[in-house]
């Protein structure tokens, strides 16, 4: 069982990773660690994550920092042989092609042979197996270099390119497709054959890790690795998973904050004495003010006008931010949108029809009117045309939002249009999605703008963005 | 870790001769009542019982949160209580509540009497014989919570929807949930003689207070593995041929790769596999999956998108 420096440790890198682990739950999980009667690994895990991990956007977090730290007793390589050589014995084929003894029956195989002992582990769906030939690989084609403080990424990279997941892919799709099965049936059959293809590149980013754990411990790969919780990730440096997640994580926020914005209505609902009617009530009781009336609760409900630059280097930003917008728009009288790089268009009624907002953002962004001339944000052209065919329906009661980095490319600022606005609006704010520190650097002209605005807020990842619309009225 | 302190350990945690016996003990007994737990999910109700805690159970909805609560509840062969909650839950519903109309009974008949009994009345000593009489536990009405911690036998207690609750009044809970105990102020504090098992469900519709999650052990019930799904229909539509069922879970799986606004949950698979074997079909055929799909998806854009991605596939 885990030793307690192994677990503090453990304990130490999930607050470094940013997860709320208390003193309490520190002392919890040492006691359920010793509560569990049995010290697998699956125990200790299942432990760990019920006394530590109190949200599920932490989970996968949890997942990978406990791989680290008590993956080394996970089956290693060594007593993979005898399950390997049985199982390979039962399907009857690998072993008797190959002729292998019951020792090394991996690492004797040939490039090709390895290749094709993968393609019959995935087709029985034989997990032995698959771990001991990803082994194999990764001792093959990694090239993994002792002592190198990095995350594995290319590692990963060489190991899949040599196995090219995606020939395996077909040579599987191929092998289940008899005539006799149903549409119904190859369908499902291929997404199940992507989900085991997905498992391969899962099993050896694992492989991978455990050799950088034997490496260099546990505690230093962790360093180098170091995952981000999805309300932690940086818009811009999202890789398609992390977008993935945060896509979800934006959905559950808007509900969220939908909840709390009503329940924060209802809970103000008792306004201020409405003193002419009090007294015109009291005269039916000969002028003493026996009913009180109070003020019908008025709930401010602005008009949003979000104006998101959706050229390439920010467009996930603004489909975020589009997508908390609309998630709770009954909060708001009216939420209006309009997509920009060097043209401007309204986008409003696109994005309410559309299933899926991301996807509706990036057909947007190719389209005509968005795209004037190149695509690249030409922001004072932009701002002009907005004041002049949707200026006049700035009311008092309209928030104008900006979504953009502030980089026009060298082009004009036009800011004085920025001052019109901001004058005719009940407020203006500025959400840029660049560290503060790299504005006012190379073309941004953030700050030129700045001057006009309420605020200007950075806004690089899900917890600054819920900040901001948490704090907005 | 040293003998010495494994030594330590082992006196300090004298592994209680628990109900649930241990994690295999309670994956069988739940088994054993239709509910297929995997290895995560026995090992946390295992702990849950074993160091004293309350388990939240967070998760999609219908995957089963409820369930498990009574399933424990029913292979235990404990009673099981249960607190729905909702906005505007108070003290008097969940905790206690002064049985007002006794009390003024018992009041009125204490009036009655001395006019008459033989010897004169002593109104300071009868008002405060009254007053501790009526404030005692003869006229306390038990509400779930105060039911749970007061039973003589062991109970298990469903929290159900916790997440309904006012911020306010979640900090009710906390008491409850960290001491087994209720303090009343009339009467002193009222402490568990048996802990009960506490099963508290959320379906996250907002972050509960992170007082209230320090006190819990965590289970975040996620769809099932397809293995597991399958299992669980093949247990709860008795007779399902095992192609059918497993074309079902197939069909859900994927569905739950898209991006939908409410993803079929368990119930729905069960809800299909059932329909389908009800109208005794053998094989899902894409015309079929389509024409049921409103049986697994509720919003009329969800069925459209998925209706069209699963045509797209021929």
């Amino acid at each position: 069982m885990a030793g307690r420096a192994t677990l503090a440790a453990f304990i130490a890198e999930l607050r470094t990773v940013g997860l709320p682990v208390s003193v309490s739950e520190n002392v919890d999980a040492m006691a359920a660690v010793l509560a569990m009667p049995i010290a697998d690994r699956a125990a200790l895990k299942s432990a760990l994550a019920a006394t530590l991990v109190k949200s599920a956007d932490h989970y996968h977090a949890f997942e990978v920092v406990f791989d680290l730290f008590f993956g080394d007793s996970r089956v290693g390589i060594s007593d993979l042989t005898d399950p390997a050589a049985g199982t390979a014995a039962a399907n009857g084929q690998a072993a008797a092609a190959n002729g292998a003894g019951r020792t090394g029956i991996v690492a004797g195989l040939s490039d090709s042979d390895l290749d094709d002992l993968l393609f019959r582990a995935v087709l029985a769906g034989d997990q032995v197996l698959i771990r001991a030939v990803m082994a194999e690989a990764v001792s093959r084609y990694a090239e993994v270099e002792p002592g190198r403080p990095v995350a594995g990424v290319y590692y990963l990279y060489r190991t899949l390119r040599r196995l090219d997941m995606d020939r395996l892919l077909a040579r599987l799709l191929a092998s289940d497709n008899p005539a006799d099965l149903s549409d119904m049936d190859r369908a499902l059959a291929a997404e199940r054959r992507r989900g085991q293809v997905a498992g391969i590149r899962t099993e050896a980013e694992a492989e991978i890790r455990r050799r950088l754990v034997a490496d260099r411990g546990a505690a230093a790969v962790a360093r180098t690795l170091r995952v981000s919780l999805p309300e932690d990730v940086d818009f811009l440096n999202a890789s398609a998973e992390q977008l993935a997640a945060i896509r979800q994580a934006v959905q559950l926020l808007g509900r969220k904050l939908a909840a709390r914005l009503v329940r924060k209505r209802r809970h103000h609902s008792r306004s201020a004495l409405d003193f002419r009617r009090t007294i015109r009530q009291s005269l039916a009781n000969g002028g003493v003010p026996a009913d009180l009336v109070f003020r019908k609760p008025h709930p401010s409900k602005p008009e949003i006008m979000l104006i998101a630059d959706v050229s390439s280097s920010v467009a996930a930003f603004a489909a975020f931010t589009l997508q908390l917008a609309d998630a709770f728009s009954s909060e708001f009288s009216r939420v209006r949108s309009f997509a920009f790089t060097d043209g401007i268009e309204e986008i409003t009624d696109d994005l309410s029809s559309a299933p899926d907002i991301a996807a509706a953002v990036r057909r947007i962004s190719s389209r005509p009117g968005v795209v004037r001339l190149d695509g690249h944000s030409d922001y004072g052209m932009v701002l002009e045309s907005f004041w002049e065919r949707w200026g006049p329906q700035i009311r008092t009661k309209t928030s104008v939002i900006i979504l953009g980095d502030g980089r026009s490319n060298y082009h004009a600022s036009r800011s004085e249009v920025l001052r019109s606005i901001r004058q005719r609006a009940r407020h203006l704010y500025w959400l840029n999605p660049e560290p503060a520190n790299t504005w006012d650097t190379g073309d941004s002209i953030i700050s030129e703008y700045g001057k006009y605005c309420d605020e200007v807020v950075e806004c690089r990842n899900l917890r600054q963005l819920k900040e901001f619309v948490e704090a907005l009225d | 870790m040293t003998d010495q302190q494994a030594g330590e350990d082992a006196a300090a945690r004298a592994v209680r001769p628990g109900r649930l016996g241990s994690p295999e003990r309670t994956a069988q007994g739940l088994r054993e009542v239709g509910y297929l737990p995997d290895q995560h999910i026995a090992s946390v109700v295992y702990l849950g019982e074993q160091l004293a805690k309350p388990v939240l159970i967070e998760g999609p909805a219908g995957t089963g949160k409820t369930e498990l609560a009574k399933s424990v509840a029913l292979m235990s062969g404990m009673r099981l209580i249960r607190l729905q909650c909702y906005e505007g839950l108070d003290e008097a519903k969940a905790l206690y509540e002064w049985n007002y109309r006794k009390q003024l009974l018992r009041i009125q008949v204490s009036q009655a009497a001395p006019a008459a009994g033989p010897q004169p009345p002593d109104e300071a000593a009868s008002w405060s014989d009254v007053e501790s009489d009526i404030f005692s536990e003869e006229f306390l009405l038990s509400r779930p919570l105060l039911a749970a911690i007061r039973s003589p036998e062991p109970v298990v207690l469903l929290i159900d929807e916790v997440d309904r609750l006012d911020v306010e009044t979640e900090a009710l809970l906390l008491e409850v949930l960290s001491d087994y105990q209720v303090s009343i102020p009339e009467l002193g504090t009222v402490t568990a003689t048996q802990t009960p098992l506490v099963f508290l469900t959320s379906n996250n519709s907002r972050d509960l207070s992170e007082a209230l999650k320090r006190r819990c052990l965590y289970l975040y019930l996620d769809y099932p593995s397809a293995e597991r799904e399958q299992e669980i229909v093949r247990s709860r539509v008795p007779g399902i041929g095992e192609r059918l069922a497993e074309q079902v879970t197939g069909l859900v799986r994927s569905l739950r790769a898209m991006d939908l606004k409410k993803r079929p949950s368990v119930s729905e698979t069960l809800d299909l596999a059932s329909t389908l074997f009800l109208l005794g079909e053998e094989e899902v055929t894409p015309q079929l999956a389509v024409g049921t799909l409103h049986v697994l998806l509720k919003y009329q854009s969800d069925i459209e998108k998925a209706a069209a991605e699963l045509t797209a596939k021929r």
